[in-house]
């Protein structure tokens, strides 16, 4: 047991395996880091950075971060939970989350998260992009107001469906989610709601017609237990008010 | 030993009153609030002119000229300003005009609305001029507290009154957060 190999987050000893993030370590072991980018299922993309965390004094991505021993870090501080925050809020005003109008609020993970950091309201400057809807396809409405380009559903389609149909496209502010089809509709690709992809969406980006608002506001997913005991959207199946299929 | 009471004033700027009707939804718990606080200017009062104020409560973002005007006086006059709601926090439903061009709204409405009669987009002088774009009210002036929700529940409301009245923190329990 002593010969185990371990590091220290937040005072409390996380053994691990070879080749494991520090993401990975803290979640075999119970220990919630928060996330939105990061789904257990597929290769981190540390991208989103909500999962900083501070590794013997500096702070880096707990998703990307292979974890080693003697590593002392910290994650449930408020300088992090401060950065976070800040990010959550750049997040709200870089899109248009209109969470009042939207069917997954109460079952979303970008709100979710934002309520565990402790955000209160946006801060920042509002961008109020101007971005479409796409309801071509006949199962599955995309609104890229919602998307905060974490890639889940690029990762998913094409690394489990075996499909072609998202990506992300220009750099900085310009990056934006598309569909590969001449027209940029889903409705003219093979997408299909049996997709991996139409279960891994965090926010309301991806919505599966005909069942909005069918769990009741004070059911849902979120809304009386936080996100690190009830865990990701993506984990919980549809009838808890998650994404993944029953 | 009797507490200080204190003067607060509310308004509704670009909002649906919504969040003024979850205030009255403190039900019995208005008449203690009655023992520690005198309204100003407010809808629940009717009172026109803003006095000086120990806090004011904003619901609803702003949208035209005379929301500004509004909002800024309420700014000058009042110690402690606080954001309730959506709308004053993000802008919510009304800012969701943002995505069209202001013409385009108001042709939508009054040129091109089904069944109307003799149509104009209206101009009197006394119908406050609309801003290009609805905005959050920390956009314009500096905002003290921050009371998410649309509408933030009775309960939200009493818990951050409360605090506030006796000079804690503000703390709000896990289910009285949300942003919808």
């Amino acid at each position: 047991m002593s010969e185990e190999q371990h590091f220290i987050l937040d005072g409390r000893r996380i053994p691990f395996e070879d080749g494991q993030t520090i993401m990975e370590a803290a979640r075999a072991a119970g220990v919630y880091i928060p996330h939105l980018c990061f789904n257990p299922e597929f290769a981190p993309h540390g991208s989103c950075r909500v999962c900083l965390v501070k590794v013997n004094g500096r702070v880096q991505a707990s998703c990307t971060l292979p974890a080693a021993a003697g590593q002392t870090v910290l994650s449930d501080i408020e300088e992090l939970r401060e950065i976070r925050r800040g990010i959550l809020q750049m997040l709200f005003v870089e899109g248009n989350h209109v969470c009042p109008a939207c069917e997954k609020s109460g079952a979303c993970q970008l709100q979710a998260v934002a309520y565990y950091v402790g955000m209160l309201a946006p801060h920042y400057t509002h961008f109020y992009p101007r971005r479409p809807v796409d309801a071509s396809h006949p199962d599955v409405l995309i609104d890229f107001n919602r998307c905060i380009l974490c890639e889940l559903c690029v990762r998913a389609s094409r690394d489990v469906d075996g499909k072609n149909v998202f990506a992300v496209q220009g750099r900085g502010i310009s990056a934006h989610l598309v569909i590969n089809t001449p027209a940029g509709k889903l409705g003219a690709t093979d997408f299909s709601v049996e997709d991996k992809a139409a279960q891994v969406c965090p926010t309301g980006a991806i919505l599966i017609k005909h069942q909005g608002y069918g769990i009741p506001i004070g059911q849902r997913l979120y809304d009386r237990k936080p996100i690190n005991v009830v865990g990701d959207v993506a984990q919980a199946s549809e009838s808890q008010g998650g994404r993944r299929h029953d | 030993m009797t507490e200080p009471r204190l003067k607060v004033a509310t308004c509704s700027l670009a909002g649906c009153f919504g969040c003024h009707m979850s205030l009255l939804d403190l039900d019995e718990r208005l008449f203690d609030l009655a023992e520690r606080v005198d309204l100003d200017r407010s809808p629940l009062t009717d009172v026109k002119e803003l006095g000086e104020c120990d806090v004011g409560i904003i619901e609803g973002g702003v949208c035209n000229v005379e929301n500004v005007h509004t909002l800024m006086e309420f700014r000058a006059r009042c110690k402690v300003l606080i954001a309730m709601g959506a709308c004053a926090l993000n802008g919510g439903i009304p800012a969701m005009r943002n995505q069209f061009v202001l013409k385009d709204c108001l042709e939508e409405s009054y040129l091109r609305g089904i069944g109307l009669v003799n149509p104009q987009i209206p101009n009197d002088p006394e119908i406050p001029l609309l801003l290009n774009r609805v905005h959050p009210i920390h956009e314009v002036v500096k905002i003290d507290y921050f009371l998410p929700g649309c509408p933030p529940s009775a309960d939200t409301i009493w818990t951050f009154v409360s605090q506030l009245l006796s000079g804690q923190p503000i703390t709000l329990p896990y289910t009285q957060i949300h942003y919808d």
